[in-house]
């Protein structure tokens, strides 16, 4: 006697334990990965899955075992089709090899290095790693809000599923009434009627012209019923959706960088990660985001995400171009009425002399009032970041967009060393809409 | 096939399948293989999984429950990324040796498909694991998933005690001395999970004991020099040399805490209850395959199941014993599947309708007529080394064309010892028996000394067959491993056979 159990409906996910374990004994170089693919990948595909090798020497698994050379071996193998006893057969050249010494790689798979997909939680957590967010931040980036059905009234066309039964019998029933369908009750009535007359008529008790009449009724009333259907495709109603986004709207992000040639690898490292995270919160609140990268030295052009990063450039640094070439950009594409600006911009301070005037005046004056954000970031060297300790003082830049800062709520700005410094810029964007993001 | 007058209506058609259909399917395999061919079985647990679980089951060695280690994380994450890739599928089913014994079939499976996994699994199997001697002594078979919780449990509350880091490094190394921790010359008492518990217990209490401060204040004896003799009486009190590793680090290693050599013992015991399996591959497959084979060819005969099935089961049955040729790509040496069928096939062929050669050859069971009796008295009392040594006749080894090579380092040619000729039948079936022998195919390596009241140094020897040396990489690493489980200095000497 079997017994049978279906166990199809257990939780999954068992092994979930033993992955993360496995995740946190190679977290070095899967972090290593991660921090790569951050820096090949597009600002807007960061937050993907990513496969991640590692090499496999931290994670073999060891154990005595024979070496596959040296020594004398016999095997036997199968399908021989010409060899005789005494046959030699001469070695390949460079091993042992031939048609055994399958003792295997160490951890008995042949690679080494060992392939696997990160989820896109696993993925983000380590992005997050250094940038020292709070939790509650971390949980709602991770958070993917999409759009959500909402009730859009009835339509004619849908799936079953969709029906919406009250509706479409409520039609029903006002067109079996304007077109006279007749009820069941009344044809059962006189259906009744005419078998209790039959007999009598029969008997000659009753009236026959009476019958033919009643059964004329019957008829005429039958082929009515049989014209006017108890449910007409007519009246069919299904319960329509439309994806509703959330707060719906579309936001454009702008990245202004300088990239004159003191901004190094390491700068424009942190620059993206910078430029990263800001895309993300805005993904939380915005279904659709437009990118538009502007770089400058003397001059600035807007360019792809490719040539933004990579490409290098040389000259002087006039920052108030980027400044101007974004407030043309907006003008030409992106109507403030329809658009939520986001704007990041990042440097590394320096500026032609007498430009930061210009940049603080046309911020606060043209760009702060179209902007809904703007976050500025100035990236010190590692070993001055001791010495500016001081939010006062600064190059011109720094000084002037202090200035611009203490008028407009919406901008932030901060001195970044390393990534950890990153967060505080937008700690602002999440105080003021805090309720915001703790609902999401 | 002879026609049997006896014709029924088939059990299923087509390839769904439902709990009713399994169930009759299930009493009609348990006829046959209860009535006729008189197998001897546990209790059947058969559960359908999904194919997430059937990874998850893979990952931590087929079995239900596990304690956490990331090394099942790996596996998992592997057998995910090559089942998604499609470059492999994943078995039909897993099997338990464990009372009632468990069967996994994944609900992919179609109805035929079913049916051939109860009749393989639930009766095959399980007939094997229920009889054969190995597992009748070295296997408790109603307690290893009560053994395995309590183990998971168990080791769970370690790494709560003392970090998961700590418990995972122990692990490591347990795992890395797993296969060189089996028993493979004497039988352990096999100690039931509550003599295993209070055995935990009084260790916890002796730790407690051994650290009272009292005890440090008695005087000690004096050691007397160490003498030869001294060495032989430490030698002698410790049961050198030891094959067993993992034993000998837990009862003797001067740096484990209790719960540490519990862990050890687990995965020991883990180790032993695992042995069998790999000292009976040829055989486990080889009865499971020839009674699924006959099982079905019986059902389809009395028209239980219909063309259609069968055609869908041979597929699958082919597939699976089919024997690659050494120099196709497919080839991984022998198909222990192909080799056990093939020769219980052959065991059947010789009892009913012997040749000569056969009777030469065979004289015990030459027309013995009952095959079956002969088939589960080697089901019951062989292992795959004996197995061949005893049932391989020239009709398999020229059917396979199998042929010995042999391969000296010294060397640079192969030399082609044997062919499956009047000459070589005995060679090559000595050589493959060897081949199949576990205890000569592991690495042999044993404690032979240890000086605990000197400078504690561990020594370990391999003994070399046939001049084979360990792998110097995975060496090494391993006995990085041992080292921190020992606390001192670990050295391992090669020597030759003697």
């Amino acid at each position: 006697m079997g017994h049978f159990i279906d166990r199809r409906l257990n939780p999954k996910g068992k092994s979930l334990g033993n992955r993360r374990r496995f995740i946190g004994r190679v977290r070095a170089s899967v972090k290593k990965s991660v921090d790569e693919s951050v820096r090949r990948r597009d600002i807007a595909d960061v937050d993907q899955g990513e496969k991640v090798s590692v090499p496999a020497e931290g994670i073999s698994e060891p154990s005595f075992r024979h070496s596959s050379k040296g020594g004398k071996r016999q095997v036997v193998l199968s399908g021989n089709r010409s060899f005789r006893a005494g046959d030699r057969i001469q070695k390949p050249p460079g091993g042992a090899g031939g048609g055994q010494g399958r003792e295997g790689a160490p951890d008995g798979v042949g690679e080494d290095e060992f392939l696997f997909v990160l989820s896109r939680d696993e993925f983000l957590d380590l992005f997050f790693e250094d940038l020292e967010l709070p939790d509650l931040i971390k949980l709602s980036l991770k958070e993917i809000t999409a759009a959500r059905p909402q009730r859009m009234g009835y339509t004619v066309a849908g799936t079953p599923a969709n029906l919406s039964v009250e509706r479409t019998m409520r039609n029903a029933i006002g067109r079996r009434i304007a077109l006279r369908r007749p009820k069941t009750d009344e044809m059962r009535a006189l259906e009744q009627r005419i078998a209790e007359l039959e007999p009598q008529v029969r008997a000659g008790e009753a009236d026959p012209a009476e019958l033919s009449a009643l059964r004329d009724d019957l008829d005429l009333l039958r082929r009515r019923q049989r014209r006017i259907p108890f449910v007409d495709p007519l009246d069919v109603r299904y319960r329509h959706f439309e994806m509703h986004p959330e707060p719906a709207t579309n936001a454009v992000m702008f990245c202004l960088m300088d990239v004159s040639a003191s901004m190094g690898e390491r700068e424009k490292d942190l620059a993206k990660r910078f430029f990263v995270l800001l895309h993300l919160f805005l993904k939380q609140r915005y279904d659709k985001i437009e990118l538009v990268f502007i770089r400058h030295t003397q001059v600035a052009s807007e360019v792809d995400e490719e040539t933004f990063f990579h490409s290098r450039e040389s000259g002087g640094t006039v920052v108030s171009s980027a400044l101007t070439e974004m407030k043309t950009v907006i003008d030409a594409r992106y109507p403030p009425s329809e658009w939520n600006i986001y704007a990041a911009q990042a440097s590394d301070g320096e500026n032609y002399r007498g430009d930061s005037a210009t940049c603080a005046a046309l911020l606060s004056d043209e760009l702060m009032r179209l902007c809904q954000y703007f976050a500025y970031i100035e990236i010190l060297e590692e070993n001055e970041a001791g010495l500016m300790q001081s939010e006062a003082n600064g190059m011109e830049l720094w000084r002037a967009y202090r200035g611009v800062a203490a008028q407009w709520p919406n901008f932030a700005m901060k001195r970044i060393a390393s990534p950890g410094d990153i967060y505080p810029v937008f700690r602002e964007l999440f105080v003021r809409k805090g309720g915001q993001v703790a609902d999401v | 096939m002879s026609e049997r007058p006896l014709k029924t209506a088939p059990i299923f058609e087509g390839a769904e399948w439902d709990f009713d259909t399994i169930r009759r399917a299930y009493d009609a395999i348990e006829q046959v293989a209860l009535d006729d061919l008189g197998l001897d079985i546990y209790t059947n647990q058969i559960e359908i999984i999904s194919s997430q679980q059937m990874l998850d089951a893979y990952s931590s060695n087929g079995m239900p429950l596990m304690y956490r280690h990331w090394s099942f994380g790996k596996h998992f994450m592997r057998d995910e990324q090559l089942y998604r890739k499609g470059a492999r599928g994943l078995a039909y089913e897993i099997v338990i040796n464990s009372d009632p014994c468990i069967s996994y079939c994944m609900e992919d499976n179609t109805m035929a498909l079913q049916a051939l996994v109860i009749a393989h699994a639930a009766f095959g199997h399980n007939h094997f694991f229920k009889n054969n001697h190995l597992f009748r002594q070295w296997t408790d078979a109603p307690g290893i998933l009560d053994y395995l919780d309590y183990a998971r449990g168990f080791i769970a509350r370690c790494e709560e005690r003392h970090g998961e880091r700590e418990v995972e490094q122990l692990l490591d190394t347990a795992h890395s001395l797993m296969q060189t921790s089996v028993f493979r010359h004497r039988r352990p008492p096999s100690p039931s999970l509550r003599a295993e518990r209070e055995r935990e217990r009084e260790r916890q209490l002796d730790a407690e004991r051994s650290a009272h401060y009292l005890w440090d204040a008695f005087e000690r004896d004096r050691t007397p020099a160490p003498t030869d003799e001294a060495a032989q009486e430490r030698k002698r009190a410790m049961d050198l040399p030891e094959e067993n590793l993992l034993y000998f680090l837990e009862r003797h290693s001067p740096v484990l805490q209790p719960w540490q050599r519990e862990i050890l013992r687990i995965v020991r015991n883990i180790a032993q209850y695992f042995y069998p399996q790999r000292q009976t591959k040829v055989m486990n497959e080889g009865c499971a395959c020839f009674v699924h084979y006959y099982i079905m060819t019986r059902l389809h005969e009395t028209g239980q199941l219909s063309d259609g099935a069968m055609l869908e089961i041979l597929h699958n049955h082919t597939n699976v014993v089919s024997q690659p040729d050494f120099d196709d790509p497919r080839a991984v040496g022998i198909n222990p599947y192909a080799l056990g069928f093939a020769m219980m096939q052959d065991i059947k062929r010789v009892c009913e309708a012997p040749t000569d050669e056969d009777r030469e050859w065979f004289p015990d069971i030459a027309g013995a007529r009952d095959w079956r009796g002969v088939l589960k008295d080697a089901w019951a009392n062989f292992r795959d080394e004996s197995f061949v040594q005893q049932f391989l006749g020239p009709e398999v080894m020229r059917r396979f064309r199998l042929f010995a090579l042999s391969d000296d380092a010294a060397d640079p040619f192969h030399t082609i010892t044997a062919i499956h000729d009047e000459r070589g039948y005995r060679e090559v079936r000595d050589t493959l028996a060897r081949s199949l022998d576990v205890s000569v195919s592991d690495p042999d390596i044993q404690v032979v000394d240890v000086d605990l009241l000197g400078d504690r140094r561990l020594k370990l020897r391999h003994i070399q067959r046939d001049g084979v040396p360990l792998d110097p990489d995975t060496r090494d690493a391993t006995l990085a491993n041992l080292r921190r489980c020992w606390g001192y200095d670990v050295v391992l000497s090669e020597a030759p056979e003697t």
